[in-house]
């Protein structure tokens, strides 16, 4: 049953990966974007678009092409996700609006409109088979016993997730873009200073942010239910993969270790652990959140605060 | 920040940009538009964002777009009761307003409104599930009101202790405070509820008293908080405080004001306003608890408080007009027969996008910088933008005499 759980844990975990990684990206430059849990329903509604045109286009009986339908639904769901984080942009970069306020407005008209545009123009019904065709894990999986279920049995989307966290690790420690989307995130009026232009970090960063956290919405469609239900459960991913932000403290490699504890602690009250009732489970992600944001700030340590000039918008000509 | 001068100084010089191109247009903030004015532009966008929703309405739906419209205002004042239902909303959705604008004017931005009220709605429900039928109404009463104050106080001040003492980030403290609160009510019906269905029968005991109908108590309350929030922000000592604090804590400081004392007043002040809508949603309007009876009121409320520049009187209009368009857009779903309220959600966001929008245009104008005359064009960026206006106010002037 543990080796089930773990499995499981993962498998829920990588929906907050993807948009706790989106999310990162976003706040390093400055940009707390709660807009978050509609560009995650806007992502899910984008993958499935691709994948039923693709299936649609399939003859009937013939079996889908793993890479083909992996880069349609990531193709898809990057792009829808990226246009609705390009509104985001757009109003907080260019207009200068409340961050909060527009993130609260994204959330409202993405979860809106992938419910409509679902119910209205995606035909539903190829979705169960593509995912299933997604769902399948390494070929020398089973071989391997529990080793073989934890960590190979998952589908290729869960693996992508984890490289997209360790490149943007890698990006924003290592490289010298990196340091400049920083020092955006940071100082603003700093970084314009020494030449660093500031709206193209931060547009890019947006852009790149919202599409990978729009992947989380098409993984739980394609990877973990394989159908489409409502916006409403992906929204609440989107809050979850917020938290986990604070929780693994602004940092992506941090956050696949967390990812998979959130998802453990998001799936415990199903197994009962702890003989625990469920109620009091659903709300430890929460708690631990709250917890880890109240010790960040008592401790006080520099390396481990969000972003100096979070949420702030930046005007070059306001000292 | 210390670190990131640190990092920055590492930074050597990015490359020079190899030709530096003048932008076609260029920014300037505004000095104050004249009420009229910015309130034309804020019209304008919400009739843009109305009609781009009725046309996108007419393409998808494939109906008369003119439909849109007449449904909206249905969906408002077709009936009496319909009209009374508009104005308890927006007495509710003013109602937490009213708790957000003391906190946003400090800018501690509370967006535990959802939380605060939930708790406030279960710490009055309590007393009714306990208390109702077994001890007098006039007792149960004052300790419904007294307990979902609290409740929602409490759960505002959590969040505020942390931000005076420790300087911990409050948007998110209070926005995970939401789902805590809601998970806490899951829990409690968990318990209330012997069925497991998870949903309480209205209570019947221990309910608040009507005045006139059943409407009109939650418009009264409203009334009563809007002006006395408008005079003690406006009149008194402590509203100024707040002002103080949001603009600067260090002035704040150096004028000798306590900025923790202000910050827990403040929020103390927010979460029990919070709390009140709780109680009238539960103990008047409702008669029992779910985990979303807050309706997302807290987040609707940011919308309602920010579009009237946190000034209590203008968020009357404000949050009327939302009420407005929700209602409206929720009857075009019913009349067309859209699943799920789904469409409402994309016509309130597209008209979101066009509000959020205009406030650029009253706070900032766009200059189209003159073609290839002046400035100096090897300077570096930031010193080329500065210049040029330096010099065009100087050409200007000059040019005038």
């Amino acid at each position: 049953m543990i080796v089930s759980f773990i499995t499981s844990a993962i498998c829920i975990g990588v929906i907050f990966l993807y948009g706790c990684v989106g999310e990162i990206i976003m706040e390093k430059s400055g940009h707390l974007n709660l807009g978050i849990p509609g560009i995650m329903c806007v992502g899910t509604a984008g993958g499935c678009f691709g994948v039923s045109l693709y299936m649609k286009g399939l003859d009937a009986g013939a079996s889908p092409n793993l890479i083909a339908l992996f880069f349609i639904a990531v193709f898809f769901a990057f792009v829808f996700a990226a246009a609705l984080g390009a509104v985001y942009g757009f109003l907080t970069v260019s207009f200068r609006a409340n961050q909060n306020i527009t993130g609260l407005a994204v959330t409202t008209f993405g979860s809106g409109f992938a419910q409509f545009f679902m119910d209205k123009f995606v035909d539903t019904s190829g979705l169960s088979k593509a995912a299933s065709c997604f769902k399948k894990g390494l070929p020398f999986a089973d071989s391997l016993g529990w080793f073989g279920e934890i960590f190979l049995s998952h589908g290729i989307l869960v693996y992508f997730a984890i490289a997209i966290a360790l490149a943007a690790a890698w990006f924003l420690r290592r490289t010298r873009k990196g340091l400049y989307l920083r020092a955006v995130g940071e100082n603003p009026a700093t970084a314009d200073a020494v030449g660093i232009n500031v709206n193209a970090y931060k547009y890019t960063a947006i852009l790149i942010g919202s599409g990978i956290a729009g992947l989380g919405g098409m993984f739980y469609v394609m990877n973990y239910t394989g159908s489409w239900q409502n916006a409403s459960t992906i929204q609440a991913y989107g809050w979850l993969s917020i938290a986990l932000v604070i929780f693994t403290l602004w940092r992506p490699d941090i956050s696949i270790l967390g990812a998979f504890v959130f998802g453990g602690l998001y799936i415990a009250s199903s197994y009962r652990l702890f003989g625990l009732s469920t109620s009091v489970l659903d709300v430890v992600p929460y708690v631990v959140t709250i917890i880890v944001l109240i010790i960040t700030s008592v401790l006080d340590s520099k390396e481990n605060q969000p972003p100096a000039a979070l949420g702030l918008s930046y005007f070059r000509e306001e000292r | 920040m210390n670190d990131v001068t640190k990092e920055t100084e590492e930074v050597k010089q990015p490359q020079p940009q190899k030709s530096v191109r003048e932008p076609l247009f260029h920014v300037v903030k505004r000095d104050a538009l004249p009420v009229w004015k910015a309130l034309l532009i804020r019209l304008g966008a919400i009739l843009i964002g109305t009609v781009a929703c009725s046309i996108l309405f007419a393409i998808t739906m494939k109906e008369n777009p003119f439909d849109f419209f007449v449904s909206i205002f249905e969906g408002c004042f077709k009936t009496e009761r319909r009209i009374w239902i508009l104005l308890r909303d927006t007495s509710l959705l003013l109602l937490v307003s009213m708790a957000l604008v003391p906190a946003f004017r400090m800018k501690f931005w509370n967006l535990g409104g959802n939380g605060q009220i939930l708790m406030g709605c279960l710490a009055t429900t309590a007393c009714m599930f306990y208390l109702g039928g077994k001890w007098p109404d006039g007792v149960v009463i004052p300790l419904m009101i007294v307990s979902g104050i609290l409740a929602g106080m409490v759960w505002a001040l959590i969040p505020a202790i942390f931000k005076a003492f420790f300087k911990t980030n409050e948007s998110l403290f209070t926005l995970m405070m939401n789902y805590l609160a809601s998970g806490i009510v899951v829990g409690v019906l968990k318990v209330w509820v012997k069925s497991g269905s998870g949903t309480l029968p209205p209570i019947g005991d221990a309910n608040l008293p009507e005045i006139g109908n059943q409407y009109l108590l939650t418009i009264l309350v409203a009334v009563l908080i809007t002006a006395l929030m408008y005079v003690y922000l406006r009149f008194s000592k402590q509203g100024y405080e707040i002002s103080v604090v949001g603009e600067s804590e260090n002035t704040a400081r150096y004028i000798g004001i306590n900025v923790r004392k202000v910050v827990i007043r403040t929020l103390a002040i927010s979460g029990a306003i919070c709390g009140l809508t709780g109680l009238l949603l539960s103990g008047a309007i409702n008669h029992n608890i779910t985990s979303t009876m807050d309706d997302n009121m807290g987040f609707t409320a940011i919308m309602a408080a920010w579009l009237g520049k946190f000034n209590p009187l203008v968020i009357v209009a404000t949050s009327f007009f939302i009420n407005f368009i929700d209602k409206g857009v929720g009857q075009v779903n019913t009349d067309f027969g859209l699943t799920n309220s789904a469409f409402s959600e994309v016509a309130i966001g597209i008209i979101y996008f066009f509000i959020i929008g205009c406030e650029f245009f009253i706070q900032y104008k766009i200059r189209r910088n003159a073609g290839k005359s002046g400035g100096d064009k090897s300077s570096g960026k930031v010193r080329f933008s500065l210049k040029k206006l330096f010099f065009r106010r100087r050409e200007e002037k000059g040019g005038e005499e």
